[in-house]
């Protein structure tokens, strides 16, 4: 205890001395970090934030030390955390080689690769995307047809990948390859790494129906990859992409946590809440005027008052045991459910100000939640979709039987 | 302090889940029912609770209790809900117990808490005068008259009024309508000339009552907490009360759920396990998540009430959300616990139809989840 309290202490006096001013306030879209060879940082105290919290390896505060991580433990990590929330720092550096890739390379990954790419993930130069879904292979993901076939010490990879988040912007790709195709599905599977930068790699981005493109289609045409960018061993690379779903389903559930009082991001304005949203368009000052809409609302936010809490308490669980497990899926399902019904309770909120599109009429913020709230009905589809998860929860944590391996033989 | 159970908190699940199991499962409640037992509780069960100190869980040592916390008490709540076990842990140790010692003088404490602890005293809280729980629209009225007050008035849904020794009755002493203000309670002898109570036989087989009230001559002693002022401190007691009767409603349905999970792993149909339909997996998995979301806001709200810097608001919110939560999914897994079954949950043979009846009961008990959520969006500003 004596320990923690000292951490505590020179934690909040580090964070004093180092987290720039403009670092503690609330984040905004285009100033969310991601890292990589061609990072820009809109606003240069971003860049001085990074490199300070990587400099400690706070990006990753669990992580080794000989990797470049924080080497905190699970208590210290907790409080950093909780000093961070205190003065309300933006996250110094967001990406999937930290909520994704990381932690299953720690798992897996032999030593080597381990230090050629975990300490690039820690600094934020080396962005990275997902090579999972294919055009024929959503849900039934394991179905993939990206081969790889071994050449001399190169495997040559061809095939497209499709919902790649940001791979027009990426410098590395995981990716899910087939390398056998005479065994079961799962049985042909291997997860390998490789550069976006090689040749053979094109993406075209993908125009959504929010009016932005955050997902590629890729397409690997005889790219060559050396051998040993194969994680894991061959052919057994569908255990590490679960173990990396689960991670994903983890970071996704955290769409669905309100940020402290507000309801959209750490924004403070009118539509920081969806109550003072609904009494704001309406006119009202003591109380919401529509009494069915305030029930609405009273039933959204003690769900996600639960939903908090539900989080809360499966990380102190998950301390006493070991990463996520099949509750990722309960978390991931819900938050995005909750997501969902966040933004269409904002559209009923807003009224005919939440639908415009573009141009005058409007408020950059009104247009900017039209967007999200078409955006939000990703959240159901992306990382697995309810309905596959609501078949994890059922199979492996409620037990109950498995009617897809009886179809399958 | 953790939403993970403490050590001894888990010591106290264990021993009083396999207390239940062997001593009071759901055939027991039937048997009350089916004997119209005059009591309706089983006296003999309740004193080996006594012994085993659950009735003075959240007293103070001073007062001969255990200072165990609401975090205890909750945990046994939870295990006798998961039961259906039909004693006076609520009525006389959850409320009486809890009302005696926020509003209490130390008189009262004195006389009062050692006796619950001892099991020689049972409580009830006449609350409620019409259908739908309204705590401040009370017109039963106490009027001062020499060193008496003089009581009139009805009271329904009195929970355990009929074995009570003991009514905390809640009373108007001035104002009138609705308003929180001119609100007494006083401590009332269920023996006293112009008591009248009548047992009501609830669906959910617990015990309940109608009391009335005519020219009841109560000593002005007999006031608990302050006069006309008492409201505050009363809303206290029934947000710790709400709270700990969400933990009894979790146990009841996670048994609900449980049951229901184990018939769908039974049954077959079409020459399957009923459980491997995807349109059953997926309600199942949606119960569940519910069931793990209400876990979490009772575990949050039960800590609040063991945190000396908790703020009554705060309290008061967590209670309204948790009692509105589970009322919800209450409803909602014993509809599908009883459809789940098919056929069989519809017979009185099965037991399942003991819980969805308790779910009813349980969510009106205190303010339902329109109450709730009502008093949250206030709380919240809105």
């Amino acid at each position: 205890m004596q320990h923690l309290q000292e951490f505590q202490n020179t934690t909040r006096a580090w964070l004093e001395q180092n987290c720039p001013a403009s670092m503690r306030t609330p984040m905004v879209p285009d100033e969310i970090v991601w890292g990589g060879r061609n990072a820009t940082f809109k606003n240069p105290d971003s860049r001085l934030w990074l490199d300070r919290m990587a400099a400690q390896g706070w990006t990753c505060p669990t992580w080794p030390r000989e990797y470049g991580g924080g080497g905190l433990s699970r208590e210290q990590a907790i409080i950093l955390g909780q000093e961070l929330a205190r003065i309300n720092a933006r996250p110094a550096l967001t990406s999937f080689g930290i909520s994704m890739l990381g932690p299953v390379l720690l798992e897996y990954a032999t030593p080597a690769q381990k230090m050629e790419h975990i300490p690039k993930i820690v600094r934020g130069e080396i962005r990275w995307c997902q090579g999972y879904s294919e055009p024929g292979s959503g849900s039934d993901l394991a179905s993939l047809a990206t081969r790889a076939e071994l050449s001399g010490d190169n495997y040559v990879i061809n095939g497209s990948k499709v919902w790649t988040s940001y791979a027009d912007q990426a410098d590395w790709i995981f990716c899910l390859v087939r390398t056998d195709f005479d065994v079961p599905k799962h049985a042909g599977i291997s997860f390998i790494l490789f550069d976006m930068a090689s040749a053979g790699v094109s993406t075209k981005p993908i125009a959504l129906i929010s009016g932005s493109s955050p997902f590629c289609e890729t397409f690997f045409d005889d790219v060559k990859v050396p051998k040993q960018n194969l994680v894991g061993r061959l052919n057994e690379g569908w255990s590490i992409a679960k173990r990396l779903l689960q991670h994903e389903r983890t970071m996704i559930s955290s769409f669905g946590l309100a940020s402290g009082q507000s309801d959209r991001g750490g924004t403070t304005s009118v539509v920081s809440s969806l109550e003072g949203a609904a009494m704001h368009y309406r006119g009202d000052t003591v109380k919401l005027s529509d009494p069915v809409l305030r029930d609405q609302i009273a039933q959204f936010k003690i769900d996600s008052e639960s939903f908090a809490y539900t989080s809360q308490r499966s990380v102190e669980e998950s301390q006493q045991g070991q990463g996520p497990n099949a509750t990722s899926s309960m978390l991931k399902n819900y938050g995005c459910e909750l997501n969902k019904r966040r933004y269409e309770l904002m559209l009923q909120s807003l009224g005919s100000q939440a639908l415009g599109w573009e141009g005058a009429g409007f408020s950059a913020e009104e247009l900017q939640i039209t967007r999200e709230w078409l955006r939000s009905k990703a959240n159901s589809i992306e990382g697995g979709t309810a309905e596959v998860q609501l078949n994890v929860i059922a199979k492996r944590v409620l037990g109950l039987p498995d009617m897809l391996a009886v179809s399958k033989k | 302090m953790s939403l993970v159970l403490s050590e001894d908190q888990q010591l106290l699940q264990d021993s009083a889940k396999s207390f239940c199991l062997e001593n009071a499962p759901v055939s027991q409640l039937r048997k009350l029912r089916d004997s119209k037992d005059a009591t309706g509780f089983d006296r003999p069960l309740w004193q080996h609770m006594v012994q085993l100190g659950w009735a003075g869980m959240t007293v103070p040592e001073a007062y001969g209790g255990f200072e165990f916390g609401y975090g205890g008490l909750g945990v046994l709540l939870e295990e006798t809900g998961h039961n259906l076990v039909s004693s006076p842990l609520v009525a006389t140790v959850l409320l009486g117990a809890t009302a005696i010692n926020l509003l209490g003088n130390e008189a009262q404490k004195q006389a009062l808490l050692p006796k619950i602890v001892s099991g020689d005293l049972l409580l009830a809280l006449a609350l409620d005068e019409h259908a739908i729980h309204a705590p401040t629209k009370i017109s039963t009225s106490a009027v001062r008259s020499g060193s008496n007050y003089l009581l009139n008035g009805s009271k329904t849904f009195v929970v355990d009024g009929h074995v009570a020794d003991q009514l905390i009755v809640v009373a108007r002493t001035a104002a009138a309508g609705d308003s929180p203000a001119g609100i007494s309670l006083l401590l009332v002898d269920a023996k006293a000339a112009g008591v009248h109570i009548t047992r009501t036989r609830m669906v959910d087989s617990r015990n309940a009552a109608n009391v009335e009230f005519k020219d009841v001559a109560v000593p002005a002693d007999a006031l608990l907490g302050t006069v006309d002022c008492a409201f505050p401190a009363f809303d206290k007691v029934l947000d710790i009360a709400r709270i700990g009767l969400a933990a009894e409603m979790l146990g009841s349905m996670q048994a609900a759920f449980e049951r229901t999970l184990d018939y769908l792993k039974q049954r077959e149909q079409f020459g399957v396990l009923i459980g491997s339909f995807q349109g059953l997996q997926h309600r199942a998995a949606a119960m569940y998540s519910e069931l793990e979301l209400c876990k979490s806001l009772v575990r949050a709200a039960l800590r609040a009430l063991d945190d000396p810097e908790a703020t009554n608001k705060h309290i008061a919110q967590l209670a309204s959300a948790v009692k509105a939560k589970v009322a919800d999914v209450f409803t909602l897994v014993s509809n599908e616990a009883i459809q789940m079954h098919g056929g069989i949950g519809m017979t009185d043979e099965f037991d399942i139809g003991f819980y969805i009846k308790r779910a009813r009961v349980a969510q009106q008990f205190l303010g339902d989840a329109v109450f709730h959520r009502d008093r949250y969006a206030t709380l919240q500003g809105f």
